[in-house]
């Protein structure tokens, strides 16, 4: 499988603390890479590079369009938001932030369309309405506020909301992190049915072991800035190397 | 009079503001900003249109000022009387004689000419500033032309009630790149701005921005394909001049709810009867 997006020796402090320190990984095409360890490892720093969202102070992001591999920051501000608006997509750990809760669901999810040239009021209406059905959310919530929604169905809505598009690359921060136990196993379910059905590459960030094993092909394992570990995710959970995974492995209980 | 510089403002701020009005001019619908003066009258009566008026008044031109479409009303007779006073220029109510037309929340019934110059005054230049509070935001969404959140808007306003809810103020794109507020001018004004040969300016005294369209400039009011912009007009006819197709103002006439439709275009309606009679 091609290369999709590539990280090339990324540093970045915040004031004295160095959040990443010389992180490099390829991304192909359709495959999902886990970014795990511990708070405040730079996990949520790295995606939003990978992203587009921040801009690294070294190294760079490069994103293989086609053939060519251009580094955002050649790109440009301007080009890396059309990407931001439609190719790719981002899930936050708390949908509050990420939509609109004064538009109504179908608003929200019709946003990216609108965003990127949509112009025609039924299509958009119609596009909204079959995700709010692939997210398993009742086609008579379309017109409702998301303020009325409970936080399982808001983190559905922000999934329609960014898949809407047909994106070819996902970044997701703790998509369950702030839900329930029960309610987390269903959202995970339904992200790997749609990853899978859509064919998506996905960057994902989770401090949870088992997300990880149930999603990703590949796992990153970081601590303080740095990769210390990486590899196919079944290899480095079943035989973790580095002192800090076999930590982490072991901290989780048997399945 | 004495003691003022011709048109009240000195030459020096003159030339700030035409410069701003350059640059305005060659950045269709962008807002440029300004060091807007203080103004012998406060905010909200038209310090940012009165600037434009006095950096572009020359001894030949002369002055229309229209407040909601009326010559006679306080805030236009004002103004009229201090160009009258501190530029010494002619003023008219008629707009087909006017040179400079500084206007209130509409744009003239007959069409306007490329020998005309219309000044527009602007209470909010910002036509984003209801979805996004930050200045810094949406100075940003302006320069990557990121407009989907107004579509938004439109989409909600159509979901909800069916169509656009406000009937003034309706957004427009301008020259195919900045969504720009034609200020609160009716709906039904805005095919007016779409190529219109007098040279089009916008003047917002409190914001301190002044934009431009310039003559036949393409300005397009925001929709959907499938719900064309469509402004509505008040289905009768003006009860002073019989006008069927002008803009009217829905009047209150006595103390028993008895109300009546009469043109807000006064100069229109004056000359309509005129012609009529
Ligand atoms: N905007 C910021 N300003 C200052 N320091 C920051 C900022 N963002 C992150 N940091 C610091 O950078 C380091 C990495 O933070 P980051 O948010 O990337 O960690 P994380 O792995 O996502 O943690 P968590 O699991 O808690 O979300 C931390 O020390 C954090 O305090
Ligand atoms: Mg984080």
């Amino acid at each position: 499988m091609s290369v999709l997006l590539e990280a090339r020796h990324i540093s970045h402090r915040f004031g004295r603390t160095l959040a990443l320190d010389d992180v490099s990984l390829t991304l192909r095409r359709h495959e999902i890479l886990a970014i795990v360890g511990e708070s405040g490892s730079g996990k949520t720093t790295l995606l939003n590079m990978l992203s587009g969202r921040l801009t690294p102070q070294s190294g760079d992001i490069l994103y293989y369009d086609g053939h060519a591999a251009t580094s955002l920051r050649v790109r440009g501000e301007r080009a890396v938001r059309t990407l931001q608006r439609a190719r790719w997509g981002y899930v936050a750990q708390d949908p509050r932030a990420a939509l609109r809760l004064d538009i109504s669901a179908g608003g929200n999810i019709g946003a990216r369309l609108m965003a990127s040239g949509a112009r025609n009021y039924d299509d958009i209406r119609a596009m909204a309405a079959r995700w709010l059905e692939a997210v398993e959310i009742d086609v008579d919530r379309l017109d409702d506020w998301p303020r009325t929604f409970s936080g399982g169905m808001l983190q559905r809505l922000q999934i329609a909301a960014t898949l809407v598009t047909d994106p070819e690359l996902v970044f997701m921060d703790e998509p369950t992190g702030g839900l329930d136990v029960s309610v987390q196993a269903r959202i995970l379910d339904l992200i790997r049915s749609l990853v899978r059905r859509l064919g998506l590459a996905v960057v994902i960030v989770t401090h949870d072991i088992g997300v990880a094993r149930l999603l990703a092909d590949r796992l990153i394992v970081m601590r303080r800035g740095c990769i210390v570990e990486h590899g196919l995710t079944d290899q480095v959970l079943d035989d973790p190397q580095h002192p800090y995974t076999q930590l982490l492995v072991a901290s989780v209980l048997p399945v | 009079m004495q003691g003022y510089n011709f048109a009240y403002l000195d030459e020096t701020t003159k030339r700030m503001i035409r410069r701003a009005i350059l640059k305005a001019v060659a950045i269709p619908g962008h807002q440029v900003p300004f060091a807007s003066r203080e103004m012998p009258l406060p905010y909200g009566w038209g310090t940012g249109g009165i600037q434009l008026t006095a950096s572009l008044i020359g001894a030949d031109d002369v002055l229309k000022v229209i407040d909601q479409g009326a010559d006679d009303t306080t805030n236009a007779i004002s103004i009229r009387s201090f160009f009258a006073r501190t530029a010494g220029v002619r003023t008219t109510t008629h707009t087909d004689a006017a040179t400079l037309i500084q206007t209130r929340h509409r744009i003239p019934e007959i069409p306007l000419r490329d020998d005309q110059i219309i000044v527009y005054q602007v209470p909010m230049p910002e036509p984003l500033y209801r979805l996004e509070p930050s200045r810094a935001v949406s100075r940003r969404m302006h320069a990557m032309a990121d407009y989907g959140p107004m579509h938004v808007k439109l989409y909600e306003d159509i979901t909800r009630f069916g169509r656009v809810a406000v009937s003034y103020d309706h957004p427009v794109v301008v020259n195919r790149r900045y969504l720009m507020s034609p200020s609160p001018i009716p709906a039904f004004d805005n095919p007016k701005l779409h190529r219109m040969p007098a040279l089009q300016l916008f003047g917002a005294g409190r914001e301190k921005r002044i934009y431009a369209v310039p003559p036949h400039t393409d300005v397009v009011s925001l929709d959907f394909e499938d719900r064309p912009f469509n402004p509505i007009r008040a289905p009768h006819r003006c009860a002073l001049c019989g006008a069927e197709h002008s803009y009217l103002d829905e009047m209150v006439i006595d103390d028993r709810g008895g109300r009546m439709f009469a043109c807000s275009d006064t100069d229109y309606c004056a000359s309509y009867q005129a012609r009529e009679a």
